[in-house]
C-alpha cells in the first residue's frame, strides 16, 4: 500500500486473497457463500476454488476484484448490474436481469459465476461470510481506497 | 429426508449395453440412510450370489449421505462390491471430491453393472452419463490418466476423476481407484474391478442448491460443527504432523510391525517418523471437499537428472501412517527419500500400499528361507531395506512375468498357499494386515470387520487402553466393545462422515444435523440402523462363503511379543467366536 494512501478517504470494504499458497483446496468458503441464502450446496457460490492443473500445485482462488470501472457492468444491456457506491464492483438487480450471460464473458478473471438452477449470474457482494470459514486466512475483508487495485 | 432432495436419485450405468437410467429411491434412503447402509442394500439386490467378482455381474456402487455436501466432512464415498481379493464382501471408503460431486452431480448412488469390450471412461453430469473412449488411455499411469481427462472435460473444482493405473487393468486383486491424485479407494481391489470391465475412469461433476429443514438452525448447528472442527484437540493430530504421527509412538509402545513382524520397533523408526517428514519433506498441505483439516500431507521429492546437469524433477507424494508402514518399517526402508520413491511407484502404478508392502514383505522372507528362488522372482534377490529392487519387484508384481509374480498380484495369502511360508502370511481374512501389532483385540478386529480392516472397530484403540490400566478385559468384553464400535461406525459411513471426526460427530450432534435435513431419528433408530447394517454386511459375506471359522492367524503374530505381552490364539478365538456369536 503506498504511504500516501493513508489520507485518502475509505471506500468501503473488498474481498482479497491474501495468499493463495495457504488454500488447501477445502472450499469451505464456497459452502460458506452459498449458506448466504440459507441454502447448502455450492449453486450460489461467488467464489471458487480449483487446483492449478492438479492439487499438487496448489490451488486458484477466484473473487471478484471489485473493479472500478466493472467490464460486467459495461456490457449489461439491461443496466440490472449497478456500480456499488462504495468498495467497487457491482450489484445484480435480478429483476431487471434478463440472464444473457454477457457479464459471465465479459469478467477477465471469471469472477462472475453462473447460477444454473436460476438462469442468472452470480455475484460478489464483498459481504466477507467466505472469510470466516476460511481458517487458513486466504481470505480477507478489508477497507480500500479510491484508485487502489 | 426433505421433499426433492436428489439424495434419493440412484444412477445406474450399463457398461455393457452403455445406457443408464435413474431410479427414485427414496423408501431406501429414508430407511438406510445413505453410504454404507444404501450401498449395502444395492449390493445384495444387484450382485447374483456366487456373482464372479471379475465378471460383468460384479456391480460396483459408490454412495453418498444426506449430510454430503450440507455439513462438514459428510466427504467420503462409500464403494461396495464383490471383492476380487477376498471373495466376499468389497467395502472401500475414499474421499478427495468424490463424495461432494456426486451430491453435487444430483445423486445419492451409482451402481455400475456390465462390462465394456474396448476401454471406456465415464462422464456424468446432471444431464447423465457420456461413455468416452479410453483406448488412448489403457496403459497409462493413473496419474497421466487423471492429468488427460482433467484437461479434455470440464468444470475444474467441481469434480472427482476416480481413475485405474496399471495394477487395476492386470488385474492385480489389491489394485486401487485412485481419486483426486492422492485419495484412493485403497482395499480389496476396486482398481481390479474397473480393470475387469475395461472401466478407466469416472469423472462425476456438478453444482447445485441442497434445502435444509430450517436456515437459520442450520447456519448455527453448522457454525457449532465448523468450529469444533477448527478448534478441537482430536482433529489436532490429523491436522498437524498428520496420521504419519503414529509412526514414533507406535513403535516406542512395540507394536510396529517391521521386516515382516521379525520385529515390533524398527530400530531405524526416527528416520521416517512424521517429525522427520515434516521437518524434511513436507511440502504441502491439502484437503478432501467440505473438510477444513487438511490431514492430506504431500511431500516433496526433487532429484536431480542423473546425465542432465542442472536439471531436477521435483513431484509431490502423499504419505500417512499405513503406507509408511507397509513400504517402510516392513520392508526395512529407512530413507524418507527412497521411501517415497517406493510410493510414488505404488501410486503410479495403481496399488493398495498396504497390501503391496505386506506382499514385497512376505515375499522377502519367502526368499531368504529359500521357499522360493531367483527363477520365480525374474531374477530378483529380495532383501531388507533393497529399494532398487522392491521398486522392480512392484513392476513385476503388475507386469507378472512368472508364476510366483502371477500368485503374489493375489495376495500373500494366495501365494503362501502354493509357495508355503502361511506362518509368516501377514492376512486375515484375505485381506493384508495393517500396522497394529498392539495386541489381540487389534487382531480380533481384523478377523471380526466386516471389511478385515483396523478401522471396522478399532481393536488396536482397545489394546492401547488395556495397556495404560494394566487390566486385561475378558474376550466377551473386548468382543461387545468391537461389536458396539463397529455398529457405531456403520452410522457414521452410512452419513459418509469421515472417522477423523468421529469424535465430533457425536450422537447428539449426529442427531442434530439429521433433523436438519429431514430425518427424525432418536438414538435408538441409529443404534438400530448401525447393528442392521453391520448384520446386512455379515449377511452378504456369508452368501458369498465367508465362514469365520475357517480364518487363520498367522503363527508369527503369537511368536513376537506385543506391548499386552505375549498374544495368545486361544485368547483371539475367543473374542472372535464371542463376536460372531452376537452379530
Amino acid at each position: 500500500m503506498p504511504a500516501d494512501s493513508q489520507a485518502a478517504p475509505t471506500f468501503g470494504k473488498r474481498l482479497f486473497v491474501i495468499d493463495s499458497e495457504l488454500c488447501v483446496g477445502c472450499q469451505c468458503c464456497m459452502f460458506a457463500c452459498s449458506r448466504r441464502f440459507g441454502e447448502a450446496g455450492l449453486a450460489k457460490s461467488a467464489i471458487h476454488v480449483r487446483s492449478a492443473g492438479g492439487v499438487e500445485r496448489g490451488f486458484v482462488v477466484i473473487v471478484c476484484r471489485g473493479c472500478e470501472d466493472p467490464p460486467c457492468e459495461r456490457v449489461c444491456p439491461t443496466d440490472a448490474l449497478q456500480r456499488r457506491v462504495n468498495g467497487g464492483g457491482v450489484f445484480l438487480n435480478m429483476d431487471k436481469c434478463i440472464g444473457c450471460g454477457n457479464c459471465v464473458e465479459a469478467c477477465t478473471i471469471g469472477a462472475v459465476f453462473w447460477d444454473e438452477e436460476m438462469h442468472k449470474p452470480t455475484i460478489c457482494v464483498h459481504c466477507g461470510l467466505c472469510v470466516g470459514f476460511c481458517p487458513y486466512h486466504v481470505l480477507e475483508l478489508r477497507q480500500v481506497q479510491r484508485g487502489q487495485q | 429426508m426433505i421433499e426433492g432432495d436428489p439424495l434419493s436419485s440412484v444412477l445406474h450405468i450399463d457398461l455393457s449395453r452403455r445406457r443408464f437410467c435413474v431410479v427414485n429411491r427414496e423408501q431406501l434412503f429414508e430407511n438406510h440412510i445413505g453410504g454404507a447402509g444404501v450401498a449395502i442394500n444395492l449390493l445384495k439386490e444387484e450382485c447374483p450370489k456366487g456373482a464372479n467378482p471379475l465378471g460383468p455381474e460384479n456391480p460396483m456402487v459408490f454412495a453418498v449421505g444426506p449430510l454430503t455436501g450440507i455439513f462438514p466432512i459428510a466427504s467420503k464415498t462409500v464403494a461396495m462390491f464383490k471383492s476380487p481379493h477376498t471373495g466376499n464382501l468389497g467395502e472401500s471408503h475414499a474421499g478427495g471430491r468424490s463424495a461432494v460431486a456426486i451430491r453435487m452431480a444430483g445423486y445419492g448412488a451409482i451402481v455400475v453393472k456390465g462390462a465394456s469390450s474396448t476401454p471406456v471412461y465415464l462422464v456424468i453430469q446432471r444431464g447423465g452419463v457420456e461413455f468416452r473412449d479410453a483406448s488412448a488411455l489403457w496403459g497409462m499411469t493413473s496419474v497421466t490418466a487423471g492429468r488427460a481427462i482433467r484437461e479434455e472435460e470440464p468444470s475444474a473444482g467441481n469434480r472427482t476423476i476416480m481413475r485405474i493405473g496399471r495394477a487395476g487393468e492386470k488385474i492385480v486383486s489389491y489394485s486401487c481407484v485412485v481419486t483426486e491424485t492422492y485419495r484412493h479407494f485403497g482395499r480389496l481391489g476396486l482398481g481390479a474391478v474397473f480393470g475387469s470391465k475395461k472401466l478407466k475412469a469416472i469423472m462425476i461433476a456438478g453444482k447445485r442448491s441442497l434445502k435444509v429443514k430450517d436456515a437459520i438452525q442450520y447456519r448455527k448447528t453448522y457454525q457449532e460443527i465448523f468450529q469444533s472442527l477448527i478448534e478441537s484437540l482430536a482433529m489436532k493430530k490429523y491436522h498437524e504432523l498428520g496420521t504419519a504421527m503414529n509412526i514414533h509412538s507406535l513403535n516406542e509402545l512395540g507394536a510396529l510391525p517391521t521386516r515382516n513382524l521379525e520385529a515390533a520397533r524398527f530400530e531405524l523408526a526416527e528416520e521416517i517418523s512424521g517429525e522427520r517428514f515434516a521437518e524434511k519433506y513436507l511440502g504441502r498441505r491439502i484437503a478432501c471437499a467440505h473438510c477444513p483439516v487438511s490431514c492430506i500431507h504431500l511431500a516433496t521429492l526433487r532429484e536431480p537428472y542423473e546425465h542432465e546437469k542442472y536439471f531436477y524433477k521435483s513431484r509431490a507424494i502423499c504419505y500417512d501412517y499405513e503406507p509408511i508402514y507397509a513400504i517402510g518399517a516392513m520392508t526395512g526402508i529407512s530413507s524418507i527419500n527412497r521411501l517415497l520413491k517406493l510410493l510414488e511407484e505404488i501410486e503410479l502404478l495403481g496399488l493398495d500400499a498396504i497390501s503391496a508392502g505386506v506382499a514385497l514383505a512376505w515375499a522377502t522372507e519367502a526368499q531368504l528361507t529359500g521357499l522360493i528362488h531367483e527363477s520365480d522372482t525374474a531374477g530378483l534377490r529380495l532383501a531388507w531395506g533393497e529399494h532398487d529392487t522392491y521398486a522392480r519387484a512392484l513392476r513385476f508384481l503388475v507386469e507378472q512375468p512368472t508364476d510366483f509374480y502371477r500368485a503374489l498380484a493375489r495376495g500373500v495369502d494366495h501365494a503362501s498357499s502354493i509357495y508355503g511360508g502361511e506362518d509368516f502370511a501377514l492376512a486375515f481374512g484375505g485381506n493384508e494386515m495393517p500396522g497394529y501389532h498392539t495386541g489381540p483385540a487389534a487382531y480380533a478386529s481384523y478377523m471380526t470387520g466386516m471389511r478385515h480392516s483396523h478401522l471396522d472397530s478399532a481393536g488396536y484403540s482397545l489394546d492401547q487402553k488395556s495397556c495404560l490400566s494394566g487390566k486385561m478385559q475378558s474376550a466377551e468384553e473386548l468382543a461387545d466393545d468391537l461389536l458396539s464400535e463397529e455398529s457405531w461406525r456403520q452410522i457414521l459411513s452410512s452419513l459418509v462422515i469421515c472417522y477423523f471426526g468421529r469424535e465430533i460427530y457425536s450422537t447428539k450432534v449426529v442427531l442434530s444435523t439429521l433433523r436438519l435435513v429431514g430425518y427424525e431419528f432418536a438414538s435408538d433408530d441409529l443404534l438400530t440402523i448401525g447393528k442392521e447394517t453391520l448384520a446386512a454386511k455379515h449377511e452378504f459375506k456369508k452368501r458369498e462363503g465367508f465362514d469365520f471359522k475357517k480364518l487363520r492367524i498367522p503363527k508369527r503374530v503369537l511368536e513376537i511379543a506385543s506391548p499386552t505381552g505375549q498374544i495368545s490364539a486361544d485368547y483371539i478365538s475367543d473374542i472372535v467366536d464371542s463376536y460372531y456369536s452376537k452379530i
